[in-house]
């Protein structure tokens, strides 16, 4: 039983990871049907820039807690900026090009930014410091770590957060309505760039979280993570129906257990197994995914 | 009657095809114009062009005694003009009141706004009773019904309709029609009623435009253009 438990709450774990990844791909796939396919470095410009302000404010003394909610917040602000300029630099301007080619432009985005990290940073692992706060888990403490905790936590809270953002605040809408007929969305007035931008912003500042949450559980960091974390997220993604928000959630979540459950019970060799056959499964029985629409016919 | 909206010598184009040639047209203060013409003859293309989600190569669109050409959508709708646009365009996944909010986007009034979603509601009450289903539940004629009110809710001066009857069963048409004229009626707003069903288009609008493969090639009364014979033969079928 407390074998499940571990094996569950560390599914939960992965499962948080991916939701945070999956959001900024589902979303921005919903408002231009791109998969952006530089998203997973913007999760790797998160972290690198958690671990520079770490260093930077270790270095001055602030205190532990301060330094997780600041390193956060500094991620968030420079993801969200590199999301930005992406779409403004690489996408924006194929904008009604064949759909191949902003496809290619994200691809060379994503080579590009990877290099352009290696060589600023390094090419090898650097260890990542422990950021997030460690204290015993009161009753479960026995199979979940702080750490854990507090990514399921910090996971769950910004999953609500972005779906009442989503469902009441003006731009939430404006989203909701452009992701659903774009050309409408500019007939009511919708500022469509506006609202292309913010979905960025949005994505980009979930997954930079998610870059300094996993970072500071594994401990190391390379140039390299966005993009095994990019495919998992993309497959959770896809899995719970890409455009769909909550769809992403539930496919992250059942992702992060089918791998915990593949790594606890049979062989940590065959997660990836597990996790792509479940992919192809779902693609055969439900093409749009859990939670996706059937693409309608158009007359 | 001062004129309201002019196209002057207006030539827009999808990359290089040409789809208006040199249209110019004109439309009062309160009045209901109607544009007929067969399907593909540019009817949505000029629509599209006064609402600035295209912008004419060459010409001019004057709005209230200022040109508006080439700027952008959001702007048009804050200036006063809505359109319904050809197939309704439903958000399908937004409830039948978020849609409405949805036409009131720029506003920021909120008592006015919600007036304004009750004058919609006792206009069709149908949309009143079902305010909390979404939009892609409701039948073509309903959808029709929600895409008017949705444009009302940016309370336009100018109210530009496409084809509101297409593939609706024709007492759902004449209901319309005569909510169209209502709103022309109670409110005076101005109204652009694009339509293929010239028949009854032509009877509920005040002046016409009779337009063919870009060009506009007619226009007059529409009590006139009703009795032209060649608007007879190509548009009424008699
Ligand atoms: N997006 C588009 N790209 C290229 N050509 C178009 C496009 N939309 C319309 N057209 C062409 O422009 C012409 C006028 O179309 P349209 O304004 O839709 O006509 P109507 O509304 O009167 O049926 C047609 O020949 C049509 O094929
Ligand atoms: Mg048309």
């Amino acid at each position: 039983m407390e074998y499940f438990l571990e094996i569950l709450f560390g599914g939960l774990t992965r499962g948080s990871i991916y939701a945070l990844i999956a959001l900024g791909y589902t979303m921005v796939y919903g408002i231009i049907e791109l998969i952006n396919f530089a998203h997973g470095e913007i999760y790797m410009i998160g972290a690198f820039t958690g671990l520079i302000i770490a260093g930077v404010l270790g270095a001055a003394g602030f205190p532990a807690a301060a330094i997780f909610v600041l390193a956060i917040l500094g991620a968030v602000l420079y993801s969200a900026a590199y999301g930005y300029t992406i779409e403004k630099i690489a996408y924006k301007p194929l904008r009604g090009a064949q759909r191949l080619s902003p496809l290619i432009s994200a691809i060379g985005m994503s080579i590009f930014l990877q290099n352009y990290v290696m060589l600023a940073q390094t090419s090898d692992f650097l260890p990542f410091p422990s950021l997030i706060p460690e204290f015993k888990v009161p009753w479960i403490g026995h199979i979940i770590s702080s750490s854990e905790l507090i990514i399921v936590v910090v996971t769950i809270l910004v999953c609500i957060g972005l779906t009442l953002f989503i469902k009441f605040t003006r731009l939430g809408k404006a989203m909701r309505a452009t992701a659903q007929n774009r050309k409408m969305a500019m007939l009511v007035g919708i500022n469509v760039n506006t609202v292309i931008s913010a979905t960025f912003v949005v994505g980009s500042s979930l997954a930079a979280v998610g870059g300094v949450l996993i970072a500071s559980h594994i401990g190391q960091i390379n140039y390299y993570i966005g993009f095994i974390a990019g495919i998992k997220a993309f497959t959770a993604a896809v899995l719970g129906g890409i455009g769909s928000v909550p769809g992403a959630m539930l496919g992250a979540l059942i992702l992060g257990q089918t791998e915990a459950f593949a790594t606890g019970y049979v062989s940590s060799d065959y997660e990836d197994v597990f996790a792509f056959a479940l992919l192809v499964l779902i693609l055969i029985f439900r093409p749009a995914g859990i939670m996706g629409k059937e693409p309608v016919q158009k007359v | 009657m001062t004129k309201m909206l002019e196209l002057k010598n207006v030539n827009t184009f999808y990359g290089n095809i040409q789809a208006l040639y040199d249209v110019s047209l004109h439309i009062d203060h309160s009045e209901i114009i109607t544009l007929i013409g067969a399907n593909g003859a540019g009817k949505s293309t000029t629509l599209m062009t006064i609402c600035g989600m295209l912008t004419p190569r060459t010409g001019d669109v004057i709005y209230e005694n200022e040109s508006i050409r080439g700027q952008s959508a959001d702007k048009v709708v804050a200036s006063g003009i809505s359109q319904v646009p050809e197939g309704r365009l439903i958000f399908p996944e937004l409830t039948i009141k978020e849609n409405l909010d949805m036409g009131a986007f720029l506003r920021t009034d909120k008592a006015g706004i919600a007036r304004d979603m009750e004058y919609c509601f006792d206009l069709f009450p149908i949309l009143a009773e079902r305010r909390n289903q979404q939009g892609g539940n409701l039948s073509g004629g309903e959808q029709q019904m929600l895409a008017i009110a949705r444009a009302l809710m940016a309370r336009p001066r100018l109210l530009l309709l496409d084809e509101p009857s297409m593939g609706l069963a024709p007492l759902v048409v004449r209901q319309i029609f005569e909510i169209i004229k209502k709103i022309n009626k109670e409110s005076g707003t101005t109204i652009f009623l694009v339509e293929q069903n010239a028949n009854l288009a032509l009877k509920i609008g005040h002046r016409g435009y009779v337009m063919e493969n870009g060009k506009i090639v007619l226009t007059d009364s529409c009590e006139t253009l009703l009795a032209n014979e060649d608007v007879k033969r190509a548009y009424l079928g008699l």
